[in-house]
């Protein structure tokens, strides 16, 4: 905390000292450090928007991460109801990381969101900052001395610097956080690439990387007391591919299925 | 003297309340050097609320600059420990 103190003075106080130096006129000073300020606050519109585009693009991933998690969902009640365990096993493992995943990315929106408001709050104290600067710049201009004028621009200067220095963090740290998601959208993407199947068929070419990969992550005994309640749900007499929590895609998949009438043990793929 | 807890804004404290804060800073840079996270959250929490609550709210169109300047209320023990090991978070 000592080291953010010092380091945000030292950064402004570096900047201010160099607007100083450059220039022996001080209404030019004064109007080439303004000038700054509005070019900035600009760049800091333009973050902000970055910013918006990546919850954006995590709120995009979100809305398909949901649809495969009820895809995955449907796919292995056709898997047990056509006595596959494994097809069923394998599906209820991706559904399971798709669904950690889809967790984890609900935390990330949030936070995001919660970066954009804090930035836009900063933002908004940057422009009146700098409003105040237009203000005093003319005052300064005309009522001191350029000695004087140089003590009342180096506080004025501090002023905006400071918060100038302050919407830069807040900027920091929404883009590190927002590289974070990056990375963990993109493994989200791929999941997505591997997770879901065009048909339930091409589910039973064996096992793959990714396969293991998800076996790995997803949590096994989730996977088993899910299946299991599949299989006494499925085997109690209801029709196959009719689950109460995937509506709107099982029906009309679940007519695609494949016909139970292969031999229930899949011991064959092993 | 003016401090000012980032992302939020500016307070100007009295003397006396200044002294307090220093006190309190020293609390919560004392566990972040003691390199175990107990206590950070409640001991950055008290600092903080002791300036929101002490201090007077400098208005937008202030141009002053800060004795102090604390970090955001959502910094992180990480996020400090970071700020010792040098790696900073401004951006030059």
């Amino acid at each position: 905390m000592a080291g953010l103190t010092g380091r945000m003075s030292t950064v402004v106080k570096a900047k201010v000292s160099k607007l100083l130096d450059r220039a022996e006129d001080p209404a030019e000073t004064l109007d080439y450090s303004y000038q700054k300020q509005v070019e900035q606050l600009q760049n800091v519109k333009k973050g902000i928007a970055d910013v918006v585009t990546a919850k954006k693009r995590l709120q995009m991933q979100e809305c398909s991460l949901q649809q495969s998690v009820v895809k995955l969902d449907t796919q292995a009640r056709q898997a047990v109801a056509a006595g596959q365990e494994d097809l069923a096993r394998t599906a209820l493992e991706r559904k399971n990381v798709a669904q950690t995943e889809l967790q984890g990315l609900d935390t990330q929106v949030t936070e995001l969101e919660d970066q954009q408001q804090k930035l836009t709050d900063s933002e908004q104290k940057l422009r009146a900052k700098i409003e105040a600067f237009r203000t005093k710049k003319e005052v300064i201009k005309a009522q001191y001395s350029a000695a004087e004028a140089q003590v009342r621009i180096s506080e004025a200067a501090t002023g905006v610097g400071e918060q100038m220095a302050d919407v830069g963090l807040a900027m920091q740290r929404a883009v590190d956080k927002t590289e974070n998601m990056k990375a963990r959208a993109d493994a989200v993407s791929e999941l997505e690439a591997a997770g879901t199947f065009e048909d339930i068929g091409q589910l039973g070419s064996g096992e793959d990387d990714i396969d293991r990969q998800l076996k790995q992550l997803s949590s096994q005994p989730a996977v088993d007391s899910e299946l299991e309640k599949m299989k006494a749900e499925l085997g109690s007499g209801a029709p196959a591919g009719a689950p109460a929590d995937a509506p709107q895609i099982s029906a009309p998949e679940a007519a695609q299925a494949p016909a139970p009438s292969q031999p229930s043990e899949s011991g064959e793929q092993a | 003297m003016i401090a000012r807890i980032s992302g939020e804004g500016q307070y100007r404290l009295s003397d006396s309340d200044a002294e307090q804060m220093e006190e309190l800073r020293g609390k919560a840079l004392a566990i972040v050097d003691s390199g175990s996270e107990d206590g950070f959250a409640d001991a950055f929490a008290a600092l903080l609320d002791y300036v929101r609550a002490h201090g007077e709210l400098l208005g937008d169109d202030e141009l002053e600059g800060s004795d102090v300047i604390l970090p955001p209320g959502d910094f992180s023990f990480e996020e400090a420990g970071r700020e010792f090991t040098g790696e900073g978070l401004i951006p030059d």
